[in-house]
């Protein structure tokens, strides 16, 4: 009796749940006249503040000149709605679903922080609206699903260039690697390092481990300097890889040190002189002479009066690929877009991006080396790296 | 050897980080008998005064110690005001109630200060002026900055100067009274609603010199700085005693040991479970602490 029953509720719940799966809001609800809506969301305040910042800055430098070249599908304005995830991923999530169940946003922006993105790519792929993130380089983003794209380089490729730079440039033979357990993208860029380094024949120390957050690496750091690495990957985000290059000069560590695009941040340049000898690999550089990186420069300086990073150039290639997709799909069609992003290729500012079959574009990195310069970071160009 | 001797420097550095933090929360347990939660969060705003004090003299570009002095000082003023009231409006109200009730009341402020806190601040870390350049002193391989070496030497100090206050002036033996028995004191002829005002001062106060020193070594600070590190300065206190002040100096040098030592092995994330371990343990089998001794109720 009681097992019947049990059944009985088992299979109501079942049926309900398919119920429930099939009641996405239809794509018919989207209006064919008026504003199209775009959703951002991205970490405009809390530990990635400064990504959150630049994406959607570059994201709205975007909008707006799609706007002033007449916007879309026959004059019809888009309108970016920005979310702030608090840098938090169930924030990250709860965010998509607003702007998409709420907002009914055609598509949706961000995030920069792989670990948020990957909390909120679900949502997007549940209801079929097209994601494009500017900055998510962790292979599993664009897995998801065939809704989610990204504009950027994925970190097996980033990895692989920053240990190529460090084995052929700069000559290091040992190296050492810390990480953030608590983000997906130092985890992935840290097995990609420790994988082509040792390929190409040199040796990698066991990757030390902290978490986002932590401000005292001292102890971690005097273990890696006890075993003599030629050269350290630090490869979290900037908030921490500005206190780690600190800790590390005090304890006399002047060995170079390497980072990924997750440096890219205003916090960075609280590392000060001990900036001096590290590295990033990055998404473009500013010093770029094509006409399209050096006008995009100028708007940017002009709107928001300061430089871009690359953060904000990937948010501004984002934005106008959507634009461009939308355009060649001639509707805000969930499906239709979806298809228009697959089969896009438009120059960028930060370099031709072409879809490939798994939703990822494939990209040149350049390898930066960083100074402090008049109380901020200067990021000089050193070299080109392709795929 | 080396390794050795910097783990041991390192360890130290922040152990005095949490001892200057201990002091406070030992001091005004060991008059009000109150674990006082908010603790950690003054420590934060002290920080934070620091901050903007520093800023609006423009210490990053001009650094001195003259300056770093000033700033303390006025961010120790700061705290201290906070400190008082929120004694007179948060505990005052409930002190006659049950322990229990202004256990739950610093709670709530440490919350209060916290969320508050990142409305008025925002979430997104700060990174403290550099008021005095970090400069590091190196003995062999052996390397300390001015910074850290300032921690543990302001600690010790203010070890010995919470004693003296304590022990031997006029206002210290009025917390004493107060702590011994809050009624008879006033029927002394005590003013114990300032002593106890005093007191929440000086502790806050001494939070506030703590927030801008570890600003000064660790430049990161955000409106929940305080949690993690007050749980662990908390730590520190019931480890060495609490309510003992040399105690709250002996248990935050050995968290900052024992975390350092936990850093440098490959179990490195585990380091903030072991603090909170001990503080099980200490409970279990030693809950007077290291240094203190187990006083039976008095009725």
């Amino acid at each position: 009796m009681t097992l019947h029953r049990l059944a009985v509720l088992a299979g109501a719940f079942v049926l309900s749940s398919t119920f429930a799966c099939e009641r996405r809001p239809g794509t018919s609800e989207q209006s064919t006249t008026g504003e199209i809506l775009v959703g951002m969301y991205g970490s405009l305040t809390g530990d990635g503040a400064s990504f959150g910042q630049s994406s959607v800055e570059g994201a709205q430098l975007a909008v707006e000149e799609i706007n002033n070249a007449g916007g879309l599908l026959g004059g019809r304005r888009v309108r970016l709605l920005v979310e702030d995830d608090q840098s938090r991923p169930e924030e990250a999530s709860n965010a998509v679903t607003k702007l998409i169940t709420q907002n009914k946003v055609v598509a949706v922006l961000g995030e920069v922080a792989s670990r948020r993105t990957l909390a909120a790519a679900p949502v997007a792929q549940k209801y079929q609206v097209p994601m494009i993130t500017p900055a998510s380089t962790n292979e599993r983003v664009t897995q998801v699903g065939d809704y989610i794209f990204r504009v950027c380089f994925i970190d097996p490729f980033q990895g692989e260039v920053l240990a190529k730079f460090a084995f052929n440039d700069l000559k290091a033979r040992k190296v050492a690697v810390l990480k953030d357990i608590q983000q997906d993208y130092s985890v992935g860029l840290t097995e990609s390092i420790q994988k082509t380094f040792s390929g190409l024949g040199g040796q990698v120390l066991d990757p030390v481990s902290y978490s986002s957050g932590d401000a005292d690496f001292r102890a971690i750091l005097t273990q890696v300097r006890a075993q003599k690495p030629d050269a350290i990957f630090a490869t979290g985000y900037y908030p921490e890889a500005a206190i780690i290059l600190r800790q590390a000069r005090e304890l006399g560590m002047n060995m170079p040190i390497l980072g990924g695009d997750g440096w890219v941040g205003d916090a960075l340049k609280n590392g000060r002189e001990a900036l001096k000898n590290s590295f990033i690999s990055n998404h473009y550089s500013g010093d770029n002479p094509d006409p399209l990186v050096q006008n995009f420069r100028k708007a940017y300086r002009a709107k928001f009066n300061r430089d871009p990073d690359s953060i904000a150039a990937l948010g501004y290639d984002a934005a106008k690929v959507l634009g461009d997709s939308i355009t060649r799909a001639g509707s805000t069609d969930g499906p239709k877009v979806r298809d228009a992003i697959a089969a896009a290729d438009v120059p960028g500012v930060t370099g031709r991006l072409k879809m490939n079959a798994s939703r990822n574009v494939v990209k040149p990195a350049v390898i930066e080396e960083l100074q402090f310069v008049d109380g901020n970071v200067k990021y000089v160009y050193k070299t080109t790296i392709n795929p | 050897m080396d390794t050795f001797l910097q783990q041991f420097i390192n360890g130290l550095s922040l152990g005095a980080i949490y001892a200057l933090i201990a002091l406070g929360y030992t001091m005004v347990y060991g008059v009000l008998r109150l674990i006082n939660f908010a603790h950690g969060d003054v420590y934060m705003l002290g920080a934070f005064a620091g901050f903007y004090l520093a800023n609006a003299f423009d210490m990053d570009a001009n650094p001195s110690v003259l300056g770093t002095v000033g700033v303390t000082i006025g961010s120790m003023a700061i705290c201290a005001i906070i400190g008082i009231l929120i004694e007179r409006l948060a505990y005052r109200p409930v002190r006659h109630h049950s322990r229990l009730t202004s256990l739950i009341t610093a709670i709530g402020v440490s919350l209060l200060l916290e969320y508050g806190g990142q409305v008025v601040f925002g979430a997104t870390p700060r990174f403290f002026p550099q008021m005095i350049r970090s400069q590091t002193y190196s003995v062999g391989n052996v390397q300390i900055t001015n910074q850290s070496l300032m921690i543990i030497v302001v600690a010790v100090i203010l070890m010995f100067g919470l004693e003296f206050i304590v022990h031997r002036t006029k206002i210290g033996k009025a917390m004493r009274a107060v702590s011994f028995n809050l009624p008879v004191a006033r029927l002394m002829g005590i003013n114990t609603d300032f002593v106890i005002a005093f007191t929440f001062a000086l502790g806050s106060a001494l939070a506030a010199v703590g927030g801008v020193l570890v600003a000064l070594s660790i430049p990161r600070i955000d409106p929940l700085m305080g949690l993690m590190t007050g749980l662990k300065a908390f730590v520190a206190a019931v480890l060495g005693g609490i309510g003992n002040i040399p105690g709250a100096m002996l248990g935050g040098m050995l968290i900052g040991l024992m975390e350092t030592w936990i850093s440098a092995t490959s179990y490195s994330t585990f380091r903030d479970a072991v603090a909170f371990s001990v503080l099980i343990l200490i409970l279990l089998f030693r809950p007077a602490g290291l240094l203190g001794t187990s006083v039976t109720e008095k009725v």
